[in-house]
């Protein structure tokens, strides 16, 4: 059993067309490490029958010398996907017991590649969040702990897909990233979580919480799996009008070729007062390796970063108060009922919401509102036409930029916090590329002082995740990190 | 263009101006239909005013003469001929409505 959790996702490909082992079985010891791992809470829906019925279907495709690039691979899916005729909720009251009649293009292009489902992944209610702390599931725990036996939560708002992985839960998951989503929980739970260019996959079918920001994203224990989920999932769609055209690249061939040659920016303003020592000295460390690799480090300025995060709390919350109006009562999810139409709406929403998205919606209708627009939402949307700005100076003079992922380390599940402002800056790293559409990736590189893991971001030119994937390959071998997560599936 | 011109001249507030109080709040929550009991209209009123007065350190970037940035996506939105290409769906689409009669979803009464 142990022997299948160990396999990349990489090594079971080879392994299932060797028929060295069926993914029956494989699809089998995933099931069981997730129902081994539950008190994690990963899961909101393990959907065993069907995964070992799209695992048998993979199996004889397999035997008839038909695969796709993740034939018979178990993935576990962010609950924001619809997923046809399996529960889709995006981790709120308002959606429960809601089964979408169809597929997201993103699933739907795993599922033709002979990706095996292994059922829904917990995370922040609407995607709504940094910690997975506002799941209407409850909190997701991270494999990870401080030896103490204290909790820490998996970061998020994709904790679930991200903790999955780490816990050997899933070979691979996906998630979806708005400001930080995909990369913050990969730092904090030690995997590769790659956010793409905007564009480069579908939104079509993934609920909506700020349509100009959404991406859906691969989660993987290492990078070489990371390019091939991505090349399953990537797709012109035209069910989504900002779907790129644009082909992608050769990604699993991008893995290990190396920097030699490449440019690599460091950008002086995401040295933050009060961000984490260990934090520093590693993000030193990952340009360090770069340099050694035959990678040339060039200082940049990106003199409007301090204002993104401002301008992301205004841009995302104006886009999710306009996308969360259609939960009404009316179409699907839960209804309060009441006399009146307009009680009913009001009511409804104030039951079925809980108390971020709540707070989100009203800020964004606040910033829409006649008088507010302009001194609000206008100016976030100029302020991010400067931010976007000052990117595409950089990357005239640089292939990628390094910077940390996430000013901290995981921290506890339950942590007290009286102002909302605090746990938005979880995301002060990873909020410029959602408002610039550029690709980044958090990759492990290392651990803070009391062991909990930690991960440096690549972002890249728009359309060039190709190289993200030669630098964090390089990251990836330079801190060769073979400490396991405490709570792992099968022991650490 | 146009549109641009008509938003300049009421942009004159600065954000430090604002606040928002329990009536405000009464107002957002009905714009937002959700229902706020008055009890905790003071309590958001607060966590609002708490994230504005962090949102307003945007006052410190001069935008003059800088265009909103709505989409990163740099085409414009793909056209196509305005016909019918899928549907015929009743079922599916009232497959999940908390009520339905005749192929139609149900809500309270609106018209006395």
């Amino acid at each position: 059993m142990q022997d299948l959790l160990a396999l990349s996702a990489v090594e079971a490909r080879a392994a299932l067309d060797a028929k060295d082992i069926s993914s029956v079985e494989l699809t089998s010891a995933y099931i069981q490490a997730a129902e081994d791992t539950a008190g994690l809470n990963n899961y909101v829906l393990l959907a065993a029958d069907k995964a070992l019925d799209m695992a048998s279907d993979a199996d004889k495709r397999i035997a008839a010398g038909k695969t796709g690039v993740l034939e018979g691979l178990p993935i576990g899916v962010k609950d924001m996907f619809c997923t046809k005729g399996v529960t889709s909720t995006a981790c709120s009251k308002i959606l429960d017991g809601f089964v979408p009649v169809y597929e997201s293009t993103v699933t739907a292009n795993m599922w033709t590649q002979g990706g095996v489902m292994l059922g829904k992944l917990n995370c922040d209610e609407f995607a709504m969040g940094s910690a997975n702390e506002t799941s209407y599931a409850g909190p997701v725990v991270n494999p990870w702990d401080a030896g103490d036996g204290v909790d820490l939560v998996p970061g998020g708002s994709s904790g679930g897909s991200a903790s999955s992985v780490a816990a050997r839960s899933a070979l691979l998951s996906v998630g979806t990233d708005t400001g930080g989503s995909i990369r913050q929980p990969a730092s904090f739970c030690g995997i590769v979580g790659l956010k793409p260019t905007y564009g480069r996959c579908s939104r079509w079918g993934i609920v909506a919480f700020a349509s100009s920001l959404d991406q859906a994203g691969p989660f993987s224990r290492d990078v070489a799996d990371n390019a091939l989920l991505l090349s399953a999932m990537a797709s012109h769609d035209a069910k989504d009008s900002t779907s790129a055209e644009t082909p992608l690249q050769d990604v699993v061939a991008a893995v290990g070729e190396g920097v030699k040659g490449m440019k690599i920016g460091i950008p002086r303003e995401y040295r933050m007062d009060g961000m984490d020592e260990d934090v520093e000295k590693l993000w030193q460390q990952g340009q360090a390796w770069l340099k050694d690799a035959g990678a040339e480090l060039v200082d940049i300025s990106l003199p409007h970063t301090k204002y993104a995060l401002p301008a992301y709390y205004i841009i995302a919350p104006a886009e999710a108060s306009s996308n969360l109006a259609r939960y009404d009562g009316v179409r699907y999810g839960n209804r309060i009922e009441a006399e009146a139409l307009d009680d009913m709406y009001g009511l409804t929403r104030a039951e079925g919401f809980g108390d971020e998205v709540q707070r989100r919606i009203m800020i964004g209708t606040y910033v829409l509102s006649a008088g507010y627009y302009d001194a609000y939402y206008l100016k976030a949307q100029r302020v991010r036409r400067l931010i976007k700005n000052d990117f595409d100076d950089a990357f005239t003079s640089v292939d990628a930029i390094l910077t940390p992922a996430t000013p901290s380390a995981a921290f506890p599940v339950g942590r007290k916090v009286d102002d909302p402002v605090i746990n938005y800056l979880n995301d002060v790293f990873t909020v410029p590329a959602n408002l610039a559409g550029l690709p980044g990736m958090s990759v492990p590189a290392g651990f803070n002082q009391a062991g909990l893991p930690l991960g440096l971001q690549v972002l890249a030119k728009p359309f060039d995740e190709a190289a993200i994937y030669k630098v964090a390959k390089v990251i990836e071998d330079s801190a060769a990190i073979s400490t396991r997560p405490q709570r792992m599936a099968g022991g650490a | 263009m146009i549109f641009r011109l008509l938003y300049l001249p009421i942009n004159s507030k600065k954000h430090s101006d604002m606040s928002v109080d329990k009536t405000t709040v009464a107002k957002i929550a009905r714009l937002a239909r959700i229902h706020v009991d008055e009890s905790r209209q003071e309590a958001i009123a607060d966590e609002l005013n708490g994230i504005l007065a962090w949102i307003a350190e945007l006052d410190e970037v001069n935008t003059d003469n800088v265009e909103p940035l709505a989409s990163v996506t740099g085409h414009s939105l793909p056209m196509r001929d305005d016909i019918v290409t899928d549907g015929g769906y009743v079922d599916d689409v009232l497959a999940n409505a908390p009520e339905t009669a005749s192929g139609f979803f149900v809500v309270p009464k609106v018209v006395e």
